[in-house]
């Protein structure tokens, strides 16, 4: 179980996000929803240790997750990525390998098998040895989804990985979370889809700078959070 | 002259596996700044009688730590920081040198370089520094690709980020250091970013980026020795505008982004020679 307590990062001067606690359970997608600015990439990167946090605490089965970062895959948002970097889609995914096969080794046969799985199950196989640069924002968002694949990780971090991409994309994507979700993994994921993919969420967090709701669909989208996450009524 | 051309051919490699991670990782400047704050290291270097590559190397290091160390601990911008840190080190360069009366360092050799000044223990050094920048690559290749390319996803994954960037510091003002007799360190950017950018523009993988940009290298620090040496020309100037040249051409012709070489280019010269075999 991940349990975020009393979290809070400032950037210099300003909080950007504080007071956010709560708990992720194996076997779960938790959607985190909020308006742009609302410090959802800031809560990820957080918890993740990628920024100075100035107070609480990060745990993943008890023990401080800082020190476990190797049960984690991180999707960072794909507008963060140098696209034009010169490398292979393979070479992407096998990147997920890296912390599994350690220093001064090469990725083991077991490895390029798994980066070989991973890239079929996102449709990718015949792009392999495509540079990232030719691809289309659904195509890269489906190498970085095989390179967290790849990762074998415990905890899944996906930082708008919605964000303009074509539809049979988002199809695998969510077919690959509730892949993950039956394997009893744990699963964050930043959305601005308050739609109908709304139901593949098992639970909610509703963040604008301190988290303002978070449990089950139903207990959480109501009018009074939602305004208050938001700052005016959405339907949905 | 046989000493000028090791010492091209050592360098033509160590810049561009450097300069392949320079580009990548978008350091450009704080190779400038790094180059220009060589010089209270050298100063003080030349005034205890040390070799003076131990005290560029070691302002170097300082310059790019201070530009770091500005820029987390403030809200400047870190180019303002690198400019500052970059003139300052100059200054206290030029302070130092008339200070320690060390004015005996010919300073245009270290600004412009000075092929005819090479002697076989700078190209010992060169060698030593190129041998052990290839061997310590070969052995992080992997995680400084990964670490270069998505470095905020290196770092989520357990990797000692900061340590790989203060590796790749280390490479840069190696590379800065050794070049230093050859081009000076004005112009050693050139070297730098040159045969690597220019390698850039034709390959698809950042290892054949290394080997490319080093042929370039290498074809372009010899070839402008010559030149500068049948010439009567500055060598550090004739082996920069060497790689310009091989920039140029590929910036015009790469086959994959060469700007004229674009698929209207290609459609214009077919109905071009179309046109004239139907006259
Ligand atoms: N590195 C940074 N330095 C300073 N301020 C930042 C930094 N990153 C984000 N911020 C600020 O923190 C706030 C939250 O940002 P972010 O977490 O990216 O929001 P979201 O992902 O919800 O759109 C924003 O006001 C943003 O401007
Ligand atoms: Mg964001």
């Amino acid at each position: 179980m991940l349990e975020v307590c009393d979290l809070a990062v400032n950037y210099r001067n300003r909080w950007a996000i504080d007071g956010i606690s709560f708990r992720l359970q194996p076997g779960h997608i938790a959607g985190l929803f909020g308006p742009n600015g609302a410090g959802k990439s800031t809560l990820i990167k957080g918890i993740l240790g990628l920024v100075p946090i100035a107070k609480g605490a990060v745990s993943y089965d008890s023990q401080p997750l800082k020190r476990q970062l190797k049960k984690v895959a991180y999707v960072p948002q794909r507008n963060k990525i140098d696209w034009d970097y010169p490398v292979t889609v393979e070479k992407v995914v096998m990147m997920g390998r890296i912390p599994a096969t350690g220093w001064f080794k090469q990725p083991s046969r077991n490895s390029r098998e798994i980066v070989e799985r991973a890239l079929s199950r996102v449709g990718m196989t015949q792009f392999r040895q495509h540079q990232i640069r030719d691809l289309s924002g659904g195509q890269q968002q489906r190498v970085f989804l095989a390179r967290a694949i790849a990762q074998e990780a415990d905890l899944f971090f996906f930082d708008e990985p919605f964000n303009n991409i074509d539809y049979r994309t988002e199809e695998i994507i969510f077919e690959v979370f509730q892949e993950l979700k039956q394997q009893q993994k744990t699963l964050l994921v930043i959305s601005h889809d308050l739609g109908k993919t709304i139901a593949n969420y098992d639970q909610l967090l509703l963040l604008n700078q301190r988290l303002i709701a978070v449990g089950e669909r139903k207990r959480v989208l109501t009018n009074q959070n939602i305004q208050q996450t938001y700052g005016k009524l959405v339907s949905c | 002259m046989r000493q000028a051309i090791a010492i091209g051919f050592f360098l033509g490699i160590l810049s561009a596996i450097v300069g392949s991670y320079l580009i990548l990782q978008q350091m450009g400047m704080m190779g400038g700044v790094i180059a220009h704050a060589v010089l209270p290291g050298i100063s003080i270097a030349f005034f205890l009688e040390i070799n003076l590559a131990i005290g560029a190397f070691i302002a170097g290091i300082l310059s790019a730590l201070l530009v770091m160390g500005i820029e987390t601990r403030s809200q400047i911008k870190v180019d303002s920081a690198m400019a500052l840190t970059l003139s300052s080190f100059l200054a206290l360069g030029i302070i130092l040198i008339n200070l320690l009366k060390t004015n005996q360092i010919d300073l245009s050799s270290i600004l412009f370089g000075d092929i005819l000044g090479v002697t076989a223990k700078d190209v010992w050094q060169t060698a030593i520094i190129t041998i052990f920048i290839v061997v310590v690559t070969k052995l992080f290749y992997k995680e400084l690709e990964f670490y270069t390319f998505d470095p905020i996803g290196a770092k989520a994954c357990g990797l000692p980020v900061k340590l790989l960037y203060f590796g790749l510091i280390c490479a840069i003002t190696l590379t800065i250091v050794a070049s230093m007799q050859t081009v000076g360190v004005l112009l050693v950017m050139s070297l730098l970013v040159g045969p690597a950018i220019t390698a850039y523009l034709l390959i698809k993988e950042l290892y054949q980026m290394m080997i490319v940009g080093a042929i370039i290298g290498i074809f372009s620090s010899i070839s402008g020795m010559y030149i500068s040496y049948y010439c009567d020309l500055p060598s550090g100037a004739a082996i920069v505008m060497t790689i310009f040249s091989c920039f140029m051409l590929a910036f015009l012709f790469s086959p994959s982004q060469g700007i004229l070489n674009t698929p209207q280019n290609r459609h214009r010269l077919s109905v071009i020679i179309k046109s004239l075999y139907r006259r």
